[in-house]
């Protein structure tokens, strides 16, 4: 189980452009469960996500993954416990580098690096499995440098590579937002296919209510850094939460 | 003309040390190291100081190599710690060295004539032709290492590289130190090339180092066969052949320096024009994240 207790977090703290992101904010989130984060653009949600991850710092407040502390933990610390996917295909892979070298380096996320061989000929077997099981024939293309695949190959790539480690936390930014319309939708049944194989506790912020509510357990809907919908998705529907989203701009002109 | 040639090879395998140290900052870890004109001759100097002191020239190269690596940790823990942007920590550093190269044998010129030198032993080409050789399949074999791969992946992708785990800044501590060692004892094998150390003898190395690189990527662009180190390697010697060249028909040695400012100019102009060219026909078919930040473009 994920715990955020008493996030509090303000950007430029002390200067005329100060922005309260958080203050006290609390959230519980259940093991292997997705729970799917929505709201406005600037309400918080990449940067509650950055905080977890341990890419920016809070002001104060603590997490608790799995019973342990993990608030002071530097950001490669954490990143034993946490995947990440990002909006951009670029940010999880290296793009000079072809998929079996990206899939090796993945592969030792979180271990001691050495003067090894990186590429063991005897995992191979097991990466052609994993890319297979994506359904894109990315497994026939082992040795193709990262950069010339599509956005939503590298994507599925990434993806599998946050994943393969079976973190205890999975973070998925928006990543879906830079693939058209199919692209996505592959993409989303991989992550739901992954998702379901290995179990993991997985927050995804989504812009897309429909995506938001069919492939996740529960959602919730941040206004300001604050918590305004908190319900199962298989209770909520799209027309709910447009609805609020409405009512919430009107709030904002009145 | 065949003294001419010879003359170009040796020189191109002592360049083609310090083109693959610049390729591991430019080309691998994509930081533009400045600190290569300081570097250079602090290697040449080093070796002056120990050889003078009665060292064994083989033991005084290795330790030119050794103690240069310093001069990329300095570069390093400049940016790194002190957050000074990567191109005024080279520079930085590059105008210390300037002092520090004094200092370390107290004159600006020194001949090295009265002294052994490693050529003594084996004929020039064939030690600097094993030399270069060895240094690249250990650059080579060091690429393929788990620690070599996250060294690619720092200079491709830090935030990968933290998702993993890793510390970005160690691996660019090790890039340019390794980097400036190679640098140094290229410094310390052209001191006994030409028989002095002299104060001047790193103005301009670092175009050079990029010509060699950039000429190198140009053969056979296309071709995965040629690995970088292997590029390196001929660039550098394809550059001191037209240097040799370009004596030969008249210009000055002093020449030389805009010679080779001019081949950097044309050939990145060159590989700019194309790699625009060939984003803009690709990002309309999907959105194609081109990193437009790289001092010398990777041409694959
Ligand atoms: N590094 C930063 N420095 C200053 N302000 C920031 C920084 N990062 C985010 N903010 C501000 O914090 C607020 C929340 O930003 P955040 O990126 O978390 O929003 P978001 O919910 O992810 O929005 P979007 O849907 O547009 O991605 C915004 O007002 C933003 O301007
Ligand atoms: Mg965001």
């Amino acid at each position: 189980m994920l715990r955020i207790q008493g996030l509090s977090k303000k950007f430029n703290k002390g200067t005329e452009n100060e922005i309260e992101v958080f203050n006290n904010f609390n959230l519980d989130i259940e093991e292997n469960k997705c729970t799917a984060i929505i709201g406005p653009n600037g309400c918080g949600k990449s940067t509650l996500l950055n905080i977890l991850a341990g890419s920016i710092s809070a002001d104060s407040g603590r997490i608790i993954l799995n019973r342990e502390d993990i608030s002071n933990l530097s950001q490669e610390k954490r990143s034993k416990y946490i995947g990440r996917v990002y909006q951009d295909p670029s940010m999880g892979v290296s793009p000079s580098l072809t998929i079996l070298e990206n899939m090796s380096l993945a592969d030792k996320k979180g271990d001691r690096f050495s003067l090894k061989r990186l590429i063991r000929k005897n995992n191979i077997d097991r990466y052609v499995e994993m890319l297979k099981s994506l359904g894109l024939g990315l497994e026939n293309k082992l040795n193709t440098k990262v950069k010339y695949l599509s956005g939503g190959q590298r994507q599925s790539l990434s993806l599998i590579m946050a994943a393969m480690k079976h973190p205890d936390l999975l973070l998925l930014d928006e990543h879906t937002a830079a693939l058209d319309p199919k692209t996505s939708h592959v993409v989303m049944e991989k992550t739901k296919e992954l998702l379901d194989k290995y179990k993991i506790t997985t927050i995804m912020i989504s812009h897309n209510m429909k995506d938001a509510i069919k492939y996740s357990d529960r959602i919730i809907m941040l206004n300001k850094g604050k918590i305004v919908l908190d319900k199962l998705s298989k209770d909520t529907t799209e027309e709910e939460l447009i609805d609020i989203y409405k009512a919430k701009l009107f709030e904002e002109i009145a | 003309m065949n003294s001419l040639i010879i003359t170009s090879i040796e020189q191109g395998l002592i360049f083609a040390i310090l083109a693959m140290g610049i390729l591991i900052t430019n080309k691998i870890l994509n930081i533009a190291d400045l600190s290569v004109e300081g570097t250079f001759p602090f290697g040449a100097f080093i070796f002056a100081k120990f050889i003078s002191m009665g060292v064994d020239p083989v033991l005084s190269t290795l330790l030119a190599f050794v103690i240069g690596t310093l001069a990329g940790l300095m570069t390093s823990l400049l940016f790194i710690k002190l957050k000074i942007k990567p191109l005024l920590a080279g520079i930085l550093t590059m105008t210390t060295l300037y002092s520090v190269n004094l200092r370390i044998n107290g004159k600006s010129n020194i001949p090295l004539f009265n002294f052994d030198s490693i050529f003594d032993l084996v004929p020039i080409l064939l030690l600097l032709a094993i030399l270069v050789i060895a240094i690249k399949i250990i650059l080579d074999e060091f690429f393929k290492t788990e620690v070599g791969y996250l060294l690619i992946a720092t200079g491709d992708n830090e935030t990968l590289v933290k998702s993993l785990g890793a510390s970005s800044n160690k691996y660019k501590i090790i890039g340019l130190m390794l980097s400036n060692g190679l640098i140094a004892l290229s410094g310390a094998l052209m001191a006994q090339y030409q028989g002095f150390v002299d104060i001047t003898m790193g103005t301009g190395v670092i175009v050079i180092g990029l010509a060699s690189i950039i000429i190198g990527d140009t053969i056979k662009k296309n071709s995965t066969k040629l690995g970088n180190t292997t590029r390196a390697i001929i660039g550098a010697i394809i550059y001191k052949i037209i240097g040799g060249i370009a004596i030969d028909l008249g210009l000055a040695p002093s020449d030389l320096k805009a010679v080779s400012a001019i081949i950097v100019i044309l050939f990145i102009a060159y590989n700019n024009v194309a790699i625009d060219l060939f984003a803009s026909i690709k990002n309309k078919g999907e959105g194609v994240y081109v990193k437009n930040t790289r001092l010398i473009k990777k041409v694959q």
